[in-house]
């Protein structure tokens, strides 16, 4: 029996695991996913790890710089920064899974119509996937955030509405080159209703593509959370936000430097954690995918 | 070529009309009306009416959106809610500012990347084209209002080089440049590493054309080939992707213009909606898709011109 031997050596598991193989033979990509993973455990035990609760206000120990007692310091109400910043990483992870995966669902349904449906619909689809798509992203996020309010909801919506249509695209031009080919012809024939054509056929093989475009936009809806809360346009206060974070810090930024400091790194190492797994990912998947813009 | 052009022109068109529907008819939709909101629980209902007139939104949606458009037409974008001053003026006094953010990140932007790009190529396979490939996809990476804070932590708050906030003083061209330097810093950043790396890829294409083994096998040196010849060819992507990247810095400049309190589109279109200011969101957001579709349209027909493969697929 050697192949139960054989289950245990390192070779067998390399084997048996190509993608993380791939993605740890790369160094950069092997810090990426090192960093990416800190941050979801991170964020997942965040009211186990933090030190303090992130919104305990003490206003004796405000503006304290970094200290044994607290880590990253106090801000201007005196709440400990690293349990701030613990708590932003949980904020800034929960709306980025939840607003992506929201706009990839919604990308995935309306490709797929587009694709398989009739032509009339797929014009009219077409015709509105562009439209969305060719808006300026932030400027319809701030008309869409005046008229329904700033908070978090808001924020998930604003930005599953701003990045579907590139998604449904993706789902229609894969759906279409993949329509006619032989194998679904003869599924056809054998009367298969466009439902399980959908179902079983089309939608495993146009998910993949899907996933790579989803983790690459992720940091780029890191940014625009983070971005819209320093506005104050995006989460609500008192939930920490890496964006609010940063602002509370931008104005004391003469008094206390390191607010900033200690707000802005993390924000930077997840935007920089996710993109380089995202390219070592596109790299190893879809080298065709090469390519994007920055937001 | 002249169907091509109207059918995207129309579906410009189209786009700004889509924009301000959705506005309107959200606006409908929200429950509570906006001028009790904006005007806070303490307003009197003389007050509370008098802000929904001058909003206009005492008239029925469809008849506001017809009206809209029929202002917008003549240059009218309606009044400032609290400061009765015309929206168009609003627009028209930022817009320079941001402008002028835009086109000197630009600018620097292409100044410093496409010699990196072309460092990548002649230099391919090294050290040197590894640096600049995870430098390129970092500077991508870290969001530009970082960069801006911390630069100006950096250089306004510690060394003092360089003034924290404003536009500079009007007149003054030396202080307005002064001023410049780190937004555009900010926002250039990004577009380095992410033109470095489309003018090493479209030049890696062209590196395995004849007329380029042709120029090698003459025996010129390598970075003659590359920026002589190479380049030509492989820049025309590159400009027209940052023509429309003009477009999105535009409406991305709202993060960088706000840490710098640069009075620019960006921070008339945040105060609006932070103090909301109906009127002045909407003809600032009418204004900025318009330029945006624009400037994308005018993108397009560039590269139809330059590439008529493209130009065929839209033929009919």
């Amino acid at each position: 029996m050697s192949s139960v031997v054989d289950a245990d050596t390192p070779a067998a598991v390399r084997r048996r695991h190509p993608l993380l193989r791939a993605l740890l033979a790369d160094p950069i990509t092997a810090f990426a996913l090192l960093l990416v993973l800190g941050f979801l455990v991170t964020a997942a035990l965040a009211p186990w790890v933090a030190p303090y609760s992130p919104t305990r206000i003490d206003v004796l120990n405000k503006l304290q710089p970094p200290s044994a007692a607290h880590w990253f310091g106090t801000d201007h109400l005196g709440r400990d920064m690293l349990s701030r910043v613990i708590f932003g990483a949980r904020t800034a992870l929960m709306i980025a899974i939840v607003s992506v995966a929201l706009a990839g669902l919604a990308g995935l349904f309306l490709g797929l119509i587009a694709g398989y449906g009739p032509r009339w619909l797929d014009g009219i689809l077409v015709l509105c996937f562009d439209s969305l798509n060719s808006l300026p992203m932030i400027m319809f996020a701030l008309a869409i955030i005046t008229v329904l309010g700033a908070g978090t909801g808001t924020l998930i919506l604003v930005i599953a509405a701003t990045s579907f249509p590139s998604y449904a695209r993706l789902i229609r031009a894969q759906t279409l080159a993949l329509k006619n080919s032989d194998y679904i012809l003869a599924e056809r024939l054998l009367d298969a209703g466009p439902l399980r054509i959908i179902l079983v056929h089309l939608l495993p093989n146009v998910v993949g593509p899907l996933i790579i475009l989803l983790s690459m936009d992720i940091p780029v809806v890191i940014m625009v959370e983070a971005g819209l809360s320093f506005l104050g346009l995006g989460v609500r206060p008192p939930t920490p936000s890496w964006g609010s974070i940063l602002y509370d810090g931008y104005t004391s930024i003469r008094s206390a430097p390191y607010m900033v400091i200690f707000g802005g790194l993390p924000l930077m190492l997840a935007t920089l954690g996710f993109t380089f797994l995202g390219e070592g990912l596109r790299d190893y998947l879809d080298p065709r995918l090469r390519g994007g813009r920055p937001a | 070529m002249l169907t091509y052009a109207l059918k995207r022109i129309g579906l410009g068109l189209l786009i700004l009309v889509f924009v301000m529907v959705v506005m309107y008819v959200a606006v409908f939709l929200v429950p509570g009306d906006p001028a009790s909101v904006a005007l806070g629980p303490r307003a009197t209902p003389a007050l509370k009416q008098m802000l929904t007139e001058r909003m206009g939104l005492d008239e029925p949606v469809w008849w506001q959106i017809i009206q809209f458009f029929r202002n917008a037409l003549t240059g009218n974008l309606g009044y400032d809610v609290w400061s009765n001053r015309p929206v168009s003026t609003l627009v028209m006094e930022a817009l320079p500012n941001t402008l002028a953010l835009g086109v000197s990140a630009l600018t620097a932007a292409l100044l410093i990347g496409v010699p990196l790009g072309c460092l990548s190529v002649v230099r391919r396979g090294t050290l040197a084209d590894a640096v600049i490939g995870v430098l390129s996809v970092a500077f991508i990476a870290v969001p530009s209002f970082v960069v801006a804070i911390y630069s100006l932590l950096v250089f306004a708050v510690i060394l003092r080089w360089l003034p924290a906030i404003g536009a500079g003083e009007a007149g003054d061209l030396s202080s307005q440049i002064r001023a410049l330097v780190l937004p555009a810093f900010a926002i250039a950043l990004g577009w380095i590493g992410y033109i470095a790396r489309m003018v090493r890829a479209s030049m890696m294409e062209v590196m395995g054309e004849p007329h380029i083994r042709t120029a090698r096998s003459f025996g010129l040196p390598e970075w003659k080939i590359v920026s002589k010849y190479a380049l030509r060819i492989a820049i025309i992507p590159t400009i027209s992707l940052v023509a429309v990247g003009l477009g999105s810095i535009l409406s991305s400049a709202v993060f960088v213009e706000a840490v710098f309190a640069r009075p620019g589109i960006g921070k008339l279109v945040t105060d609006a909606v932070n103090t909301r200011n109906y009127p002045v969101v909407m003809g600032t957001v009418l204004i900025m898709t318009a330029i945006y579709v624009s400037i994308t349209i005018a993108a397009d027909l560039l590269i139809a011109r330059l590439d008529p493969r493209v130009r065929d697929v839209f033929r009919g």
